[in-house]
């Protein structure tokens, strides 16, 4: 008999691809400007690093927040023993709150209808609990975030099927990729539930269009299925077009009272926009009283920790803060990004344009030796060991081009981001060179410096289907 | 109805089921409570809540730590360190909290055993820590023997969305509810006669509902159990550091050395601070297993439930003070069993018996001779009365699923001492005036 179960042995949440091991080089040899200017630098994790002085000096002037205090009296007791899955009520006003002033106040949320549960990781794989089970998929536009395969396939035995988006078209939804993408589900013996998008995209840092949005709209309307909106980068959203949220068109279009409005559901987390990964907070929002009641049971596998729930409560309530954590974090995102796209540029390399989030989708195609996905990762071995950068590959998030990779600007200072710049252009013009005699020849040269491995292909994400297909 | 059947289609089998157990009357009797608390001067006629496994014996000597420690959370004394924890999502959780839980661990167990840091893997509280361990150990269909009574969440917790199945193996009044290698073996035939693939064994220890710890022997006897038939032992031993003075808590991970060629693939361990510490809106669930394959696998799904980082960083920091925990322990054991005497003693006075334990945050009452009929429809019955008209909340054996009608689980741990009095004239009076107008049972 087998002693384990099927999950355990198999390697279906993912951990193995490319995403996850740079990070382990990284791991190994860390940059410290001062300690290993030659370590490897960390562009392939999204975090926000940039506003944290804000956060910290709103600490240092309410300390009660974080000393278990409340107008100086403890409460220590009463947070120790709060762990009614309906979530502090102070907390879930402050974050409705919160999320409607990121949204321009255009939409209001009610608390009632939130759920608290610990980090959005823990919010995707419980709505799929709620929305699916194993033989059912869920529709995903490509390139999508890594740890979905984990998130939302792993335990709940539900498929991921893509929505091919190509660089055509700025990877940009389209109606027959969508149709497309239902077919295939359907050839494969799944019956699909839903859509789930990730807005503003990780990793394309672009936020949805309005035809997006409308189109998605009315393919969920006419499928009758639901769709999920990860919209834990809305606020860094910090150039034009703005962002839109799904539940804004909903408005617009006055969806409320229709049957596609409880079809529709959010997920948010404070981790990026605020910057505080650690302290898993990840919000479902859902307009169906059903889901909200389920996904709140199911939270009991994942709550947010009391403690957090307080300092936080008390943090986003003071208005005069968000507003202007919000503004200046903007601020400072796209100060970033700019610098970034100018580093960029001098090593001659573009990257697709983006409003929001905290990377780029940088283009190196030109510097593939082949328009192939092998190309691409002996390309990102060579950015891994030589130019000493994690950045993560587009196969790693399923993009149907070789070539596209997501380079993170956000969790570094600037000094490390103008360093690492200047590796890579350093790097491009070293082998650009290359790129321009015959194929042949660059072939030859590159493969003579780089063979590889078989680890490459052990990228179990992709089943063997996909690799036919590609 | 059409419309119904329909809007289920659209959600899963999971999220429409029954699985989370939470229309039992376990969780019935809180709504009693909740629309009418207790309190000594402002609704002294209210529901006293008698039904919550907390620990809130020792705040006081928590809240002194905490006024000494500034540094162990985010005050200005300690908002330089905020950035990093703030950041810190990795799920391996903060060395510094791992090695202090994998201590404090050792501590409880009278260090005659000590836990590798290297071993403790997070998850979201006990529940998330029980589903984890189900997920990594048992596919759906799989079941596991657990001895009845036993918690009411488990049915949520190992069940329903990992779709594995709880076998009890019934313990009875016969012998004090304890717990056999025989009863174990039996239920376990069965099992395998009716095809149900059995993965493993879960125990409770110290046990909820009882508050009974196992002995040495029969630890022993299970240990070798599992081994003879290569399947799982899991111990959830979440009330571990509610003993009474002496403790006789034996842990399976002393036990687990002395069994002769025990292969610690099997054995895994359960571990929270919602109990022993009293802390349970923290989220600290640990999932604790002397097989690789499963700390690794248990270690990525802690994803879903990673204790936040503040958290991490103030726990380890308080375990960390061994003064302060040595200390904590002995005056908690103190005041839990000063408790327990008082309420048993008491109802002693009044001719109720009760299973006695050294543990737990509860105990087991005896109201068989109470009862209308020996049936669990008398139980319920029995049990409205005591919600409605005597104003507790305690939990009828029947939320257990324990074979025989009549049991309730007493929580005292969860209420200042005004009230523990409150709550035992309450009972005292009822059963007095029961006493007098029940026939006596056959």
């Amino acid at each position: 008999m087998r002693l384990l179960s099927r999950k355990v042995m198999r390697n279906t949440h993912g951990q193995d691809s490319s995403y996850f091991l740079g990070w382990e080089e990284y791991e190994k040899n860390r940059y410290d400007h001062v300690n290993n200017p030659k370590g490897i630098i960390q562009m392939g994790l999204a975090e926000n690093q940039l506003s944290f002085d804000l956060l910290e000096s709103w600490l240092a002037k309410n300390p009660d927040a974080a000393g278990f205090r409340r107008n100086g009296q403890f409460i220590f007791r009463e947070l120790a023993l709060f762990q009614d899955y309906h979530g502090l009520p102070d907390f879930k006003k402050a974050l409705v709150d919160f999320m409607a002033e990121i949204r321009g106040n255009k939409v209001s949320f009610d608390p009632n209808r939130v759920v608290l549960t610990a980090g959005a990781t823990s919010a995707n794989e419980t709505l799929m609990f709620c929305l699916a089970e194993a033989g059912d998929a869920f529709l995903l536009p490509t390139p999508y975030y890594p740890g979905f395969d984990r998130d939302l396939k792993w335990r709940t035995g539900v498929e991921i099927v893509p929505i091919q988006c190509t660089s055509s078209n700025g990877f940009r939804i389209t109606e027959s990729a969508l149709e497309e993408a239902y077919r295939l589900a359907h050839k494969r013996n799944l019956r699909v539930k839903g859509v789930l998008v990730t807005n503003p995209s990780n990793p394309l840092g672009t936020t949805m269009s309005l035809d997006e949005l409308n189109l998605l709209l009315d393919f969920i309307t006419e499928k009758e299925i639901h769709l999920i909106s990860d919209e834990i980068y809305s606020g860094t959203v910090f150039s034009s077009p703005g962002f839109v949220s799904i539940m804004e068109i909903m408005k617009d279009r006055k969806l409320e009272n229709s049957e596609v409005f409880n079809r529709v559901h959010i997920v948010y987390s404070l981790s990026k926009d605020l910057g505080l990964p650690g302290f898993r907070v990840g919000a479902i929002y859902s307009n169906d009283n059903m889901v909200v009641d389920a996904a709140t049971k199911m939270s009991s596998f994942g709550l947010v920790s009391s403690q957090t729930q307080y300092l936080l409560s008390e943090m986003l309530s003071d208005k005069k803060f968000t507003k202007n954590y919000i503004l200046e974090n903007h601020k400072r995102l796209k100060q970033r990004q700019r610098m970034l796209i100018s580093g960029l540029e001098k090593a001659a390399v573009s990257c697709l344009k983006s409003n929001a989030g905290l990377f780029c989708w940088v283009d190196m195609r030109r510097l593939l030796s082949s328009d192939t996905f092998e190309a691409e990762m002996e390309l990102w071995k060579r950015i891994v060991y030589e130019v000493k950068l994690n950045i993560s590959p587009g196969s790693s998030c399923h993009c149907t081009e070789p070539g596209w990779f997501r380079v993170c600007f956000a969790n570094m200072s600037e000094d490390t981001l103008k360093v690492a710049m200047r590796r890579l252009k350093v790097f491009v013009e070293s082998i650009s060179p290359i790129r321009s005699q015959s194929n042949h020849q660059a072939l030859k040269n590159t493969r003579r410096r780089w063979s590889l491995t078989n680890w490459v292909f052990r990228l179990s994400f992709h089943d063997d289907r996909e690799l036919e297909e590609r | 109805m059409a419309v119904k059947n329909r809007k289920q289609q659209l959600l899963s089998g999971i999220a429409t089921n029954d699985g989370h157990g939470e229309n039992s009357p376990y969780f019935h009797g809180w709504d009693a409570y909740e629309r009418n608390r207790f309190h000594p001067t402002q609704n002294p006629n209210g529901v006293i809540q008698m039904g919550l496994a907390e620990n809130q014996l020792c705040f006081d000597l928590m809240e002194k730590w905490i006024k000494e420690n500034p540094k162990a959370i985010c005050t200005p004394e300690g908002v330089n360190e905020f950035k990093g924890i703030a950041l810190f999502d990795d799920y391996h959780g903060l060395m510094g909290f791992r090695e202090a839980v994998a201590k404090f661990m050792g501590k409880v167990r009278g260090n005659r055993v000590t836990f590798d840091p290297e071993r403790i893997v997070m998850s979201g509280g006990a529940t998330g820590a029980n589903e984890t361990i189900m997920f990594c150990l048992a596919d759906p269909g799989d079941a596991f023997l657990v001895p009845s009574p036993y918690d009411p969440g488990f049915d949520r917790d190992l069940g329903w969305r990992t779709r594995a199945q709880i076998v009890p193996v019934n313990c009875s009044s016969s012998n004090d509810f304890r717990l056999t290698r025989a009863a174990v073996q039996e239920a376990y035939e069965k099992a395998l006669e009716s095809n149900i693939n059995v993965k493993g064994l879960l125990l409770t220890n110290p046990s909820n509902p009882l508050g009974t710890t196992l002995e040495r022997e029969t630890l022993k006897a299970l240990v070798t159990f599992v081994n003879e038939k290569n399947i799982h032992l899991v111990c959830d031993e979440i009330y571990s550091a509610t003993t009474f003075t002496p403790s006789r808590f034996v842990s399976v991970a002393e036990v687990m050395q002395e069994v002769e060629h025990c292969n610690p693939d099997l054995i895994h361990i359960i571990y929270s601070l919602s109990k022993d510490l009293g802390l349970p809106g923290f989220r600290v669930g640990i999932v604790y297993s002397y097989n690789d394959a499963v700390v690794s696998c248990a270690r990525k799904m802690s994803s879903f439930g990673l204790v936040s980082s503040q958290s991490q960083h103030f726990l380890a920091a308080l375990l960390s003070d061994e003064e302060f925990i040595d200390n904590f322990l002995s005056e908690s054991s103190k005041r839990l069993e000063n408790r327990y005497r008082f309420l048993t003693e008491g109802l002693e006075k009044v001719g109720v018996s009760y299973v006695e334990s050294d543990a737990g945050l509860f105990f087991w009452m005896d109201l068989r001779p109470l009862l209308m009929k020996q049936t669990f429809d008398a139980e319920l019955e029995l049990w409205r009365v005591i919600v409605d008209d005597v104003k507790l909340n305690i939990s009828p054996g029947y939320s257990f699923h324990v074979s025989e009608p009549g049991w309730f689980r007493v929580c005292f741990a969860n209420m200042d001492n005004e009230t523990v009095e409150v709550a035992l004239n309450r009972i005292q009076e009822f059963v007095q005036t029961r006493n007098g107008t029940t026939e006596a049972s056959p």
